[in-house]
C-alpha cells in the first residue's frame, strides 16, 4: 500500500505537473499561431440576455478574486501570514473566501442551469463545454469543501503549498509537502491539474488574450497596407 | 492638413420605392452562413418606424456613439475605463430578441405528410435550434408601416414633434412613410473601432473602409453597443463579430459594391471624398447643431492646388485626387449641399449621406373629396406631409435648416425642369425660385441631369484601389499574382 501511494505520489505530484505545464505553454502558442479565429470564449449573451448576468458576473468576480487569494499566498507567504497574526484579521480573510467561493458556485451553477434549460443555448454548447463545466463545478466545490473542513488554509497554504509549488518550479520536486494532505486537498490539487491541462485546448484560451492593450492604444485604429506609409503617417 | 481618401455614399431617399433588392443582393452573397441568418448588413427600413434592431436610434436603451465630457470625446457605451466592469455581461448590448430569431419553413412535409383529411402544412422551423417554433418577429416587420401605429409610435424621431404632426404622419387617409435604407457608414470616427478590446476593428488608411479581423476579433462584443447605427452585428455560432466589408473584393476590381449594383431605383451614388484627418477629434467636440456644416469644413475641394499638393505629400496618387474631382458624392454633400449625414449627433461623422425625400403628395382626402394642399404645382416644403421636424431629427441633429434647404433646392429644380419640358410653368417664376434656393441654372441642369439621367458610370465613380501599389512594401506583386486563388481556406470552425 505503501509503495503504491509513493508511485502515485511521484505521478501525479512530481510528472503531471510538468506534463501539464509543456502541455499548457504548447499547445497555447501552437494554437494562437496557427488558429487565431478559435482563441476565445464563445458569448452567448446574444442568444440569452435575461439570467445572463447573474451566472457571468459573479462567477466571473468570484473566480478572479478567489484565484487572486492563491497567487498572494504563493508569492507572498509571509505577508499572509503576518496578516493572519491577528486572529480577527484571519476571520475577516476566511469568510471573505469562502465568500467568495460561493459567489463563484452560484454564478456557476446559473449557468449550468441557463444553458441546460434554454434549447438555444444548448446549441452553442459543445461536449468540451460541458467536460469543462464539470471541471469548474468540482474544483470550487472541492475549494469550498476544503474551506469548510479544514479552516485556516491561508496559513496552512504557506507552509504547505508555497513551498511544493516552488519545489517544482525550481525544477526540484518534493513531495513530501503535499503527502500527507487529506484527500479532499489532494482531489482539489489534482483537479486543478486536469482543468490546467485541459486549458489550452478549450474556450479558457480567452483568458490567455485579455484585451490589456487596450487601456493604453490609440482610440482608432488605421491600417496602411504598405509598410512605408505606415512609417510616414 | 492631413490630406486622406475616403471611399463615400450617397442615397437619394426621393427615388428609393423600398423594394429590398439590395439587401437581397447582400445576404445571398454574405450573410447566408450559419450564425449570420439575421444579420442585415443593408436593410432598409420604413420611416416612421422603430428600424432593425428595433428602436436602435435610442441611445438611451444602447448607448451608442460619442458624448463630450469634460471637453474630452468620449465612448457612450464602454469607454476605457469602464472596460473591467462591462466585460463579462454589458448592459447595453442587443440580444436576439431585438432582432428575431431566423426560421425555415419545414417544406418536405408538404411532401412527405400522410394522407389526411387537412392540407398539410410547411411549420416554420428555428435556423438556431432546429425545432419547429412561432414567429414573433422579422426583419422588415413594420414595413410599410405594418402593425402601425403599435411599432412606429416608438420610433425616437418623433421626439419634439407636436400632436399635430403626429397626427399628420399616422392617421388614416393621411398617413406617410418612407424608405430609409441603411449600410455600414464606414464612419470617418468610427465608434465600433474605438470600443474594441481587441484591435481587431480597423479603418483602410487607404480608403476608409471600416473592416473586422476575424482572427484577432475575441468576442468582447463591445462594437455591437458602441457602433450608433446597429452595423455591427455578433456571429452566435462563431464568436465574432462582423459587419458590411463595402464589398471591398468588388471594389478592388473596379465594380460597385452589390448593393449599390442591383438598385433598381438607382437612389445609390458611389464617389470619393478627400478629408481632413487632423480635424476630426475637435469638430467632434462641437455643439449638436455645428456638427454638420463641421464635417462639410472637414471634406476638402480637391480641385484646391494647396489641397492637390498636400494629398500628394500623403502619398496620394494623382489618378486617386483625379476620381475625387469627379465624384458625384462630393457634389451633392460639398456643393450642392443636398446631402445629409444620418444622425450626425451620434459623432461619428457618416460617411453615407442622404437626401431627404420630398414625398410629393399633392392632395389629400378631406371629407370625402381631394383637396390639394397648395396652389402651387409641388406643394410648399413647409406643408410637407412628412413633418419638417421628423426629417430634421433623422438628418439635421434635431434641427430643420439644413433639411429645408435640401429640399428647397430639389423642389426648385424641378419646378426649373417643369419650366423647361412641359412650360406649364413661368421660366421667370422658376428662375426665381432657383435663386431663392440658392441655385443658378447651370446648377439646376446638374442637378437634374445627376439625378435623373444619371448613367452607371456617373452614379459609380470607383477610383483606382491600388492594392497592388500597396502591396509593393510588403511583397512581390507578381508573386502574390501567382499565388493569389491557390492555397488552403479553413472553414470558421471553432474546436481545436
Amino acid at each position: 500500500m505503501t509503495t503504491l501511494n509513493q508511485f502515485l505520489n511521484v505521478i501525479l505530484f512530481m510528472a503531471l505537473p510538468y506534463v501539464v505545464a509543456v502541455t499548457f505553454l504548447l499547445v497555447s502558442i501552437y494554437r494562437y499561431r496557427t488558429q487565431p479565429f478559435t482563441y476565445s470564449s464563445l458569448s452567448s449573451q446574444f442568444l440569452e440576455n435575461k439570467s445572463h448576468f447573474w451566472a457571468l458576473v459573479p462567477f466571473h468576480y468570484g473566480i478572479i478574486l478567489v484565484l487572486a487569494g492563491h497567487f498572494l499566498a504563493f508569492f507572498i507567504p509571509r505577508g499572509v501570514l503576518a496578516w493572519n497574526s491577528v486572529p480577527l484579521r484571519l476571520y475577516a480573510l476566511e469568510i471573505t473566501g469562502l465568500a467568495l467561493g460561493v459567489m463563484t458556485i452560484v454564478g456557476l451553477i446559473a449557468g449550468l442551469v441557463r444553458r441546460f434549460t434554454t434549447p438555444q443555448l444548448r446549441m452553442v454548447t459543445s461536449p468540451l463545454d460541458w467536460t469543462l463545466y464539470g471541471l469548474l463545478v468540482t474544483q470550487v466545490l472541492t475549494g469550498i469543501g476544503v474551506a469548510v473542513m479544514y479552516p485556516w488554509g491561508s496559513s496552512w497554504f504557506a507552509a504547505t503549498m508555497t513551498p511544493y509549488l516552488w519545489s517544482i518550479v525550481k525544477f526540484s520536486p518534493d513531495t513530501s509537502y503535499v503527502a500527507g494532505l487529506p484527500w479532499l486537498v489532494k482531489a482539489h490539487i489534482l483537479n486543478a491539474y486536469v482543468l490546467l491541462w485541459v486549458w489550452p485546448f478549450t474556450r479558457l484560451a480567452h483568458v490567455l488574450v485579455v484585451p490589456n492593450p487596450y487601456l493604453w492604444r490609440r482610440t482608432q485604429v488605421v491600417r496602411w497596407n504598405s509598410v512605408t506609409e505606415t512609417k510616414a503617417r | 492638413m492631413n490630406v486622406r481618401s475616403h471611399v463615400a455614399m450617397m442615397f437619394h431617399l426621393d427615388k428609393c420605392i423600398g423594394c429590398h433588392t439590395c439587401s437581397i443582393a447582400c445576404k445571398n452573397i454574405w450573410t447566408d452562413r450559419k450564425g449570420t441568418e439575421y444579420m442585415w448588413w443593408n436593410n432598409v427600413e420604413t420611416k416612421p418606424g422603430t428600424g432593425y434592431p428595433t428602436k436602435w436610434e435610442d441611445q438611451s436603451k444602447y448607448s451608442g456613439g460619442w458624448e463630450v465630457k469634460d471637453d474630452k470625446l468620449k465612448l457612450k457605451s464602454t469607454d476605457k475605463h469602464k472596460v473591467i466592469t462591462n466585460i463579462f455581461h454589458h448592459p447595453n448590448q442587443p440580444s436576439m430578441d431585438d432582432y428575431y430569431e431566423p426560421w425555415t419553413y419545414d417544406y418536405q412535409n408538404l411532401f412527405n405528410a400522410p394522407e389526411g383529411p387537412d392540407q398539410p402544412t410547411a411549420r416554420p422551423i428555428s435556423m438556431v435550434t432546429g425545432k419547429p417554433m412561432n414567429v414573433e418577429a422579422g426583419p422588415n416587420w413594420d414595413d410599410d408601416l405594418g402593425g402601425s401605429p403599435i411599432y412606429a409610435a416608438n420610433d425616437p424621431n418623433l421626439k419634439n414633434l407636436t400632436e399635430e404632426q403626429k397626427l399628420q404622419l399616422f392617421s388614416v387617409e393621411q398617413l406617410v412613410f418612407f424608405y430609409f435604407p441603411r449600410i455600414c457608414n464606414h464612419c470617418m470616427n468610427p465608434s465600433c473601432v474605438a470600443a474594441c478590446p481587441s484591435g481587431a476593428l480597423y479603418k483602410r488608411g487607404e480608403d476608409g473602409i471600416v473592416l473586422l479581423d476575424q482572427k484577432r476579433c475575441r468576442g468582447w462584443r463591445f462594437c455591437v453597443p458602441a457602433c450608433p447605427y446597429k452595423k455591427v452585428y455578433y456571429n452566435w455560432s462563431t464568436g465574432k463579430s462582423e459587419k458590411c466589408i463595402l464589398c471591398y473584393p468588388r471594389l478592388e476590381t473596379g465594380q460597385a459594391p452589390a448593393c449599390f449594383h442591383s438598385c433598381v431605383g438607382r437612389i445609390r451614388y458611389f464617389g470619393e471624398l478627400l478629408y481632413d484627418a487632423d480635424k476630426i477629434e475637435a469638430m467632434a467636440k462641437l455643439p449638436d447643431e455645428e456638427l454638420i456644416n463641421a464635417q462639410r469644413e472637414m471634406i476638402l475641394d480637391p480641385f484646391d492646388p494647396h489641397v492637390i499638393s498636400e494629398a500628394r505629400r500623403n502619398g496620394i496618387p494623382d489618378d486617386v485626387i483625379e476620381y475625387a474631382q469627379k465624384s458625384p458624392v462630393y457634389k451633392f454633400v460639398k456643393v450642392w449641399k443636398m446631402a445629409l449625414p444620418p444622425h450626425i449627433e451620434f459623432r461619428t461623422f457618416p460617411m453615407l449621406f442622404y437626401v431627404p425625400p420630398m414625398a410629393p403628395v399633392m392632395a389629400m382626402r378631406k371629407d370625402d373629396k381631394l383637396t390639394s394642399v397648395s396652389d402651387n404645382l409641388f406643394h410648399d416644403i413647409e406643408d410637407a406631409r412628412v413633418p419638417l421636424q421628423f426629417l430634421g431629427n433623422l438628418f439635421g441633429a434635431g434641427q430643420t435648416g439644413k433639411v429645408v434647404y435640401a429640399l428647397k433646392k430639389q423642389k426648385a429644380v424641378r419646378t426649373y425642369r417643369r419650366a423647361v419640358t412641359v412650360g406649364d410653368i413661368d421660366m421667370a417664376t422658376a428662375e426665381q425660385m432657383l435663386r431663392e434656393a440658392d441655385c443658378s441654372v447651370a446648377e439646376a441642369e446638374e442637378i437634374y441631369k445627376l439625378t435623373s439621367l444619371c448613367t452607371f458610370e456617373e452614379r459609380f465613380v470607383i477610383p483606382p484601389m491600388h492594392r497592388e501599389m500597396a502591396m509593393e512594401g510588403t511583397t512581390d506583386p507578381m508573386f502574390r499574382k501567382q499565388e493569389a486563388g491557390f492555397g488552403f481556406m479553413a472553414g470558421p470552425k471553432r474546436s481545436v
